[in-house]
């Protein structure tokens, strides 16, 4: 795909000025987290005396030695299982519920269609974070308090993903289902056989931003989680950070936020063909 | 816009909408109306009591002029957050469009800040801006530039945004790169051909093709800055100095989680769910009619 | 949540294995984190393996807001701790959330353990005593604002670092001389509010709120936009204005240019000391707080900062003597001696405060007991027993914004504290009317 480019562009000082314009964009999105790397590999007194090095110390092992075996209640391992599980179980559970309902959205006509779609749309836009203590109430009356169920359901109640497969299901040429429906197939054999297939890529998309999405919750599990044991990795990072008197132990934190960051990392750049390809193909 | 083929059947739809349906009805409505029903009362934080007062807490907060100023800073701090992200993100993405080999590589470096939570990119910019230890205030200081985000409501708001800005420009470059590489080549070669230079060929083709992805993100960005922004304020700015950095959301979490006062926090919210359903309606209304599918 | 298992306190009680079914499980919800965090749980670790009937599990919570959010949030799902901390600023919510929490005075008589309320020190137990006297919750981490002295950057500047800086009036003459000789943070602070205008007050015996700063009823009304106040914080604005005075933030950020280094004073917790002397590379010294000679001929008390712990309705019987035995545990002249050397925290008995001395780390580190001196000097008055007043988290806030405007040269202190006075107030009808 990238071929194409190749004919239409010149070669030469325009080529450079492009890698020139990429590598300052990269540089500029890269920093933080390069200096974050820099700080992990450090002594707290490197830092605290501006200005810190920009190159890397010696104190790697040391410092995620003390990361990983100093969570703030539980220890960092237990902290990053829970991550993962609650990322996946919301990205699999959202992903489950919006292929059905865009589904029915966009390829019927049934009583109430447009309510349930305004309905569904309306939490497009508001987080559980605005409606979190009658939320909290929810969740706690259901005994779901210190549970994946708990930390997993409330956040799939949102029309990001629903949104999407919608765009893309407005996409697919009406063809194939004009086919479908002369042919006699039942809807939801169209919609396992012809559908979900062209969806694949979709939904590998949307895997990832909700995996993302999920990984990245802080005060919902902050509220609900009165268990260590059931504690996830973004919340145990800002916990870190001292309350009161106390003083923030730079490398540590950042050695912990960068840990925090390979999952996620490897999830998007292990995927990332999929993922782009997803992207593309809803555009179409 | 709608689909010409429709299936028949009336309950295989609604069994489809069903699980979302119920999750959104006990996880979304439910909670969202008792969050209407509370901002009639003030009630005790621990619902010990409540004090009915009707409409008075809206009529507390519409007095604040605190709260009215808190809408003109959602509504830069959102348009600014959307523009930079968009616009650096559509900038790096034309770029490595030109690319024919290496692209890939940008691309896998240029996506990492996207698995950084909005919690932890708060950290790490203001492990940066810090006005004591940070690395980037020491090197202003010795160009001569006093940087204080602490006082200055300037720099302050800058800095939020940038920090909001930055793991969303990763997700909009991927989209829109996707987006650029999706454009069949013939329409571009042929106006290549025509003659048409790089930027009359952006603006006359490639920007109206993109405009599906940039719909998409725009809705997307706006709502990522008005919500998951979050994060980002609460560690940096906590809504100062002043109040140059509260936003709508975060007057819900301060009144509501820092001062206790669930009415008030209520009636935020009520009034949020309302803008958002106006602004819900006219992005589907009127701007999805002018983007071509 | 009642099967938690935790691992810090397993470890701690591997060798009371069998006795582990029986236990009864006391929930301890905190807000530390660090060093702090560690010392907690050695303290829960101490504990757990000093008896067998009950065991203390500890979690962290976030920061103080966080947890008594978690303890709210948890109340109304009837999911509460046994214990619960709670900053001071917290007081008179908890208070007023009759139902909901337990006084400790009725958990120990409740759970018939031995409870002598007179041992405890009075200007600190005051702060969470109702009006009869009764202890509502314990004191856990409390500190009081001191003057941190940088001795080394003085004396570069060519200053006794030996001079007088009892008087606001005399630190003002040296902040003159140290920005004269070039030093860029003459004078920095950390939790601006709690210093400069909560401890201000009651320093200068002067009203924060009517009604005995809100420890006579609901109906006070904010007071601290008097003269003296209006004073204090116009000297400071003048001083931010010339660069003698550093503002880096709301909370302790300025902290950091004070252990780098950079600054000369900095009013600051007496509980910073752990972390000042783990970093400082220079000579430091605690001072009592100066006070305005102009105004007062003698300062009255300081007033504490920090958090209680509160013991939350709802619970066993069984589970009550667990935590009448922890809280006993934790006021014991052994624990409380331990924790104050270890934090800078102030201890909570005259018993502790007395050990401390008799095991001779006064003498082996100068300055610590300034604290404790300043805090206990004079019997407290209606002025300096300590705030009760509702929604004063964000209180704080609103005071943080204005004097922003005061320190960046927006506003000058009467405008600045007036608007705060009327911001906070309306927030105290609020409050006054959600506790009816």
């Amino acid at each position: 795909m990238a071929e194409r480019n190749g004919m239409v562009e010149r070669r030469g000082a325009g080529l450079w000025l492009t890698h020139l314009g990429l590598i300052v964009g990269i540089a500029f999105i890269f920093f933080p987290i390069w200096l974050a790397f820099v700080a992990s590999t450090v002594e707290q007194q490197d830092i605290v005396r501006p200005p810190m090095p920009l190159l890397p110390g010696d104190q790697f092992l040391s410092n995620y030695a003390r990361a990983l075996s100093s969570g703030v209640n539980a220890p960092v391992s237990t902290m990053l299982l829970n991550s993962l599980i609650m990322a996946v179980g919301i990205a699999l559970g959202k992903i489950a519920i919006s292929l059905l309902s865009a589904f029915a959205i966009v390829y019927f006509r049934f009583p109430g269609r447009r309510l349930f779609f305004w309905l569904i749309f309306l939490t497009l836009m508001l987080p559980v974070e605005v409606r979190i203590v009658p939320t909290y109430e929810v969740i706690a009356n259901f005994g779901m308090l210190n549970s994946y169920q708990g930390l997993i359901l409330p956040l799939i109640a949102s029309a990001t993903a629903t949104f999407l497969f919608r765009q893309f299901f407005m996409t697919v040429p009406d063809e194939l289902a004009e086919a479908a429906r002369v042919d006699g197939a039942k809807p939801m054999r169209f919609f396992l056989d012809i559908l979900l297939p062209m969806s694949r890529t979709n939904v590998a998309a949307l895997f990832v931003i909700l995996f993302i999405y999920g990984w990245n919750q802080y005060l919902w599990p902050l509220l609900i989680t009165t268990d260590p044991e059931m504690n996830t990795i973004v919340m145990g990072i800002k916990q870190m950070f001292p309350s009161g008197d106390d003083i923030a132990d730079w490398p540590v934190i950042m050695a912990t936020s960068l840990l925090a960051m390979v999952p996620p990392v490897l999830v998007v750049v292990g995927m990332q063909r999929l993922f782009i390809r997803g992207l593309v193909e809803s555009e179409k | 816009m709608e689909k010409r083929v429709k299936f028949k059947g009336i309950w295989l739809p609604i069994l489809l909408v069903l699980p979302q349906i119920l999750i959104t009805a006990i996880f979304f409505f439910y909670p969202a109306g008792q969050a209407i029903w509370q901002s009639l009362f003030i009630p005790d934080p621990f619902g010990l009591s409540m004090q009915w007062v009707g409409l008075g807490n809206f009529e507390f907060l519409l007095s604040d002029r605190y709260y009215r100023a808190s809408f003109v800073t959602t509504a830069v701090f959102s348009i600014l957050v959307t523009v930079v992200s968009m616009g650096v993100a559509l900038y790096l993405a034309v770029l490595a469009d030109r690319l024919v080999r290496g692209s890939g590589t940008y691309r896998t470096l240029l996506i990492w800040p996207y698995a950084v939570a909005p919690a932890v990119a708060g950290v790490l910019w203001l492990f940066m801006f810090n006005t004591r230890v940070g690395v980037v205030t020491w090197y202003l200081g010795l160009l001569g530039y006093d940087w204080n985000h602490v006082l200055n409501e300037g720099e302050a708001m800058g800095l939020v945004v940038i920090a909001s800005a930055w793991g969303r420009i990763s997700y909009n470059f991927l989209f829109f790169l996707a987006g650029l590489q999706a454009i069949p080549r013939s329409v571009i070669e042929a106006a290549a051909i025509d003659g048409a230079h790089f930027w009359t060929r952006f603006r006359t083709i490639v920007f109206p093709l993109l405009s599906p992805t940039t719909f998409f993100l725009l809705v997307v960005n706006i709502i990522y800055s008005f919500f998951e922004t979050f994060g980002v304020i609460h560690t940096i700015t906590s809504g100062g100095p002043q109040q140059a950095t509260t936003i709508l959301v975060y007057k819900v979490y301060a009144d509501g989680f820092v001062g206790q006062d669930l009415g008030s926090s209520a009636a935020q919210s009520v009034i949020l769910l309302a803008i958002v359903s106006i602004l819900t309606v006219i992005q589907f209304k009127y701007i999805e009619r002018r983007v071509h599918y | 949540m009642k099967r938690t298992i935790c691992i810090l306190a397993a470890s701690a009680t591997l060798g009371t294995a069998q006795a582990a079914m029986a236990q009864t499980e006391i929930e301890f919800w905190h807000a530390f984190t660090g060093r702090l965090g560690e010392l907690v749980a050695e303290q829960v670790d101490t504990f757990n393996a000093s008896q067998s009937d009950y065991k203390v599990v500890a979690s962290h919570k976030g920061n103080y807001s966080e947890t008594l959010n978690a303890g709210i949030a948890a109340f109304r799902a009837g999911e509460q701790p046994d214990i619960l901390m709670v900053f001071e600023v917290g007081t008179a919510t908890m208070m007023a959330a009759k139902g909901a929490v337990m006084p400790v005075h009725e958990v120990m008589a409740a759970a018939g353990a031995d409870f002598d309320q007179s041992k405890y020190i009075g200007s600190v137990k005051g702060y969470y005593t109702s009006p009869d006297g009764n202890m509502l919750s314990l004191p856990f981490n409390s500190s009081t604002p001191v003057l941190w002295v940088n001795r080394d950057k003085l004396s570069e500047a060519g200053i006794d670092p030996d001079t007088d800086l009892s008087t606001w009036e005399k630190v003002g003459a040296v902040l003159d001389d140290l920005k004269a000789a070039g030093v860029d943070c003459p004078l920095t602070t950390a939790w601006q509010s709690w210093v400069h205008l909560e401890n201000f007050s009651a320093y200068h015996n002067t009203p924060f709120a009517t009604k005995e700063n809100g420890f006579a009823g609901t109906d006070t009304e904010l007071a601290f936009n008097g003269p003296a106040q209006v004073t204090h914080i116009g000297a400071m604005g003048d001083w931010a204005r010339d660069g003698k005075f550093i503002y880096a933030g709301r909370r302790n950020e300025g902290g950091a240019n004070f252990r780098a280094g950079e600054c000369a004073f900095f009013t600051e917790s007496s509980a910073g000391y752990a972390g000042i002397k783990s970093e400082a590379e220079f000579d430091f010294e605690v001072r009592p707080l100066p006070y305005w000679e102009a105004l007062v001929s003698e300062p009255q008390n300081t007033i504490i900062g920090g958090a209680s712990l509160w013991v939350m309705e709802g619970q066993s019987a069984e589970e009550y003597k667990g935590v009448a035995a922890y809280l006993n545990f934790l006021s014991s002249p052994e624990i409380q001696a331990k924790w104050h050397q270890d934090t800078g925290y102030l201890p909570i008995t005259a018993e502790a405060g007395e050990l401390t001395k008799s095991q001779g780390f006064y003498e082996a580190n100068p300055g610590t007991d300034v604290a404790v001196m300043q805090m206990t000097a004079r019997e407290p008055t209606g002025n300096s027993k300590g705030l009760r007043l509702g929604s004063f988290d964000q209180i704080r806030g609103i005071i943080d914004e204005e004097l922003e405007a005061v320190w960046s040269g927006d506003k000058n202190a009467q405008a600045a504290l007036d608007s705060a006075v009327e911001r906070g107030n309306v927030l105290l009808r609020r409050f006054e009317q959600a506790a009816r």
